[in-house]
């Protein structure tokens, strides 16, 4: 026991002395804000109004469009109906215009759902196309009611509006907004310990390479277990990651408030709300704010916690150890790709299913599998986690996480073994699984 | 004298190939021990075995008469032939840390470094890091931390390559010393004159097998062909040769000499030297009479080409 905390004390202190990581430690902190405050800076800008022109031979779409200039979004529009059509063309190419909605006159409204035209030099943003559709859908709906003779505001008032109260069988209520915290919490998390076991399992893996290029590895394997070896390096390689990760959240935290408090700019997106609409939403806001508050607070935090140390420990050290017995395996970092790309991609998988199948559905037979399987459980179940998870399931996840995590270790320290003797020969997937019998 | 080292019919594969075939030796106590054979012949693979770092697919190795196990590790220090150290850690601290994996203390490691850092005449190199030295510098720390703990096994592997002649000498006198004081050293090495002057004892392995295993003067004796260098002044150059083509088998020899002699190699098979010489005494003037003892370098290549 005490050479392996002889060995974790030897990988943390050769980590964190390391000038490249002091280096990203204090710098990588620095640039996320650098550019979290040019991206505030940039969106609290105006963005540049564009003047879109109107030729509206019905005369009666217009009106609708020049209502929209109130609410202040970036688009400015002009009734230019008067003006003849091919002068107007004319002025969208010498770009005195961004954009121009024509609109002809045709014997009955309904023929005009396919005879709108939008004309301009840069194909509009969709969500331009839709405003505009839904602008000239909703008065053509309206026409034709009127022209149904049906009594639109009867109508208004028979249209139903149904908000569903979302509440558990356990008695707790919830309320809307929280599935968008759960999914960020959980997505959080996730991505968290993909981006750990990326970072520090390459580290273990170059930290495997070094030994071995520096041959000195024949030196550590005459006084201690190739599997004592690999476990100290894994560990004291992941107690540096997480120093560096605290460092960062604390530098990171403390930056981001200092800049928001010497710019005077609110990081973030929320400065992009022109003022009058934060005025107006001012007080639904800030309630929504607490409700969310409080309801985050009711989420199971405990066991979201406890969930997240146990997937963290279970998963970084079942990839690194993958990571570990790769570097024995190979001479150097460039021959490592082809063993590194089976194990890239369950991570990769598993964030995609976090983030497209649980978000859909916390627990469909998709999530609840890839919650199980144990190269995916760490991030997959993480994700779930928030949304309450049947506690038989978190069992059999957990002990075939851990269960597979000590047949790897127990392979990887076989091919660790052999391959850190093995010198000046790239290995093939069939050498590996020779090496398992030795 | 009682044996440190026991290896007993070792086998070891890799895959189907075989690397060593029941291979057995004893190492006295106190010896140092020559472990030769021509590349790829299963030393090193032996070495790893007794070192720990790989198991014997049969057979057994026993030291001071106890089975090997973890613990003995801090009994034997081993110098591969691939040498290396992590070349960004500082010299000091890398020994410190070695040391501890051996099972001192870090009060004594560092007591063990300062006599050897005093020694070997190094002491400025505790706060150097490894890449700011040169190669034969780096080799200086791995010897010392190769012996740091004091252990009863000593294995070198090519401990000489790399050194400068007196740097090579410093270290000779090194292991002189050691064996002195009561270590037992197994030598593997391809330089036969370094075998010549050290070993008392050889192991000979040869694809995989152990051919030859012994007291270096045992096995010279065991190779010797009872022939002898000879030098002699005579006028009757036809009448001795005659003489002695009789009884033994003649082939001419070259040596250096002061006269100009008659040289011969004289093969005399059962019988005596005296005989030989009598016969010369009878003839001539003998200048110089040697009997040819086979070297290490002879037996080495005779063994592996027959």
């Amino acid at each position: 026991m005490s050479i392996i905390s002889l060995i974790i004390k030897r990988e943390f202190i050769a980590k964190v002395r390391n000038k490249s990581f002091v280096v990203m430690t204090f710098l990588s902190p620095l640039l996320f804000v650098a550019i979290a405050v040019f991206i505030g800076y940039l969106s609290s800008m105006k963005a540049e109004t564009k003047r879109i022109a109107i030729h509206d031979e019905t005369g009666i779409f217009a009106a609708d469009f020049l209502k929209e200039n109130k609410k202040g979004t970036e688009f400015r529009y002009l009734n230019l109906s008067e003006i003849d059509l091919k002068a107007l063309k004319d002025s969208i190419t010498k770009e005195n215009f961004s954009g121009l909605i024509v609109i002809p006159k045709t014997k009955h409204s309904k023929d005009l759902e396919s005879k709108i035209e939008f004309i301009s030099n840069n194909s509009p943003s969709i969500s331009f196309v839709e405003n505009t559709q839904d602008i000239i859908a909703s008065k053509i709906t309206k026409l034709n009611l009127e022209e149904a003779e049906l009594d639109t505001l009867a109508i208004k008032k028979a249209q139903s509006n149904v908000n569903i109260h979302l509440i558990k069988a356990s008695g707790e209520e919830s309320r809307k907004g929280l599935n968008e915290i759960k999914i960020g919490i959980g997505g959080a998390f996730g991505y968290l310990i993909m981006m750990f076991i990326i970072i520090y399992g390459n580290m273990v893996m170059r930290s495997v390479i070094e030994e071995k290029t520096n041959r000195i590895i024949e030196i550590i394997i005459s006084s201690v277990k190739p599997f004592q070896l690999m476990i100290g390096k894994i560990v004291g390689t992941s107690l540096a990651g997480i120093l560096q990760f605290v460092i960062w959240a604390i530098i990171g935290l403390g930056l981001m408030f200092a800049a928001s408090v010497f710019f005077g700019v609110n990081v973030g997106s929320g400065s992009t709300l022109p003022p009058v609409l934060m005025q107006s939403m001012g007080h639904n806001f800030s309630e929504m704010m607490q409700i969310g508050l409080s309801e985050a607070w009711n989420l199971p935090i405990a066991s979201i916690l406890i969930g997240f140390i146990i997937y963290f420990i279970g998963g970084y050290f079942l990839y690194s150890s993958f990571y570990a017995a790769i570097g024995a395996a190979v001479d150097n970092q460039t021959d490592s790709q082809q063993f590194l790309l089976p194990i890239i991609m369950p991570l990769i998988l598993s964030v995609y299913i976090g983030f497209f199948t649980v978000v859909n559905d916390p627990h469909g037979s998709v999530a609840v599998i890839f919650s199980m399987i144990p190269l995916t459980s760490p991030i997959v179940m993480l994700m779930r986690l928030p949304f309450g998870v049947p506690w038989w399931q978190i069992v059999i996840s957990v002990s075939l996480l851990f269960a597979t995590f000590f047949l790897v270790v127990w392979f990887a320290a076989k091919i660790y073994r052999v391959g850190i003797l093995m010198y000046g020969k790239k290995p093939t997937w069939k050498e590996l699984y020779k090496w398992l019998k030795y | 004298m009682s044996n440190l080292l026991e290896v007993h019919k070792v086998v070891k594969r890799y895959g189907n190939y075989v690397a060593l075939n029941e291979v057995s030796l004893n190492v006295p106590k106190g010896s140092i021990y020559g472990l030769l054979g021509p590349n790829g012949a299963g030393k090193t693979s032996l070495i790893r075995i007794i070192n720990q770092i790989t198991l014997p697919d049969s057979g057994e190795v026993t030291l001071d008469g106890e089975k090997l196990q973890p613990k003995h590790v801090q009994t034997i220090g081993y110098l591969p032939e691939e040498r290396g150290l992590y070349s960004s850690m500082k010299v000091g601290e890398q020994c410190l840390y070695l040391a501890q994996m051996k099972g001192l203390s870090k009060a004594e490691a560092k007591k063990q470094l300062d006599f050897w850092f005093d020694r070997l005449g190094i002491q400025g190199w505790w706060n150097k890091k490894i890449q700011e030295l040169s190669k034969g510098m780096a080799q200086k720390i791995q010897f010392v931390v190769c012996v740091l703990h004091k252990p009863k096994l000593l294995i070198f592997d090519e401990p000489f390559s790399g050194f400068d002649p007196v740097n090579a000498n410093i270290i000779k006198d090194e292991i002189l010393a050691l064996k002195e004081q009561g270590s037992t050293i197994i030598f593997s090495t391809h330089r036969m004159e370094s075998v010549e002057e050290l070993c008392d004892h050889i192991a000979l392995i040869h694809k995989s097998n152990k051919l030859i295993e012994g007291k270096v003067s045992d096995v010279k004796r065991e190779f010797k062909t009872n022939s002898f260098e000879v030098g002699i002044l005579t006028n009757n150059v036809e009448g001795l040769v005659y003489d002695i083509t009789q009884k033994f088998t003649v082939s001419p020899a070259n040596f250096k000499s002061l006269n100009d002699d008659l040289k011969l190699n004289i093969q005399i098979g059962n019988a005596m030297p005296n005989e030989l010489l009598h016969l010369l005494t009878q003839r001539g003037q003998v200048t110089h009479f040697v009997e040819n003892i086979p070297s290490v370098n002879d037996i080495f290549i005779q063994t592996v080409t027959s």
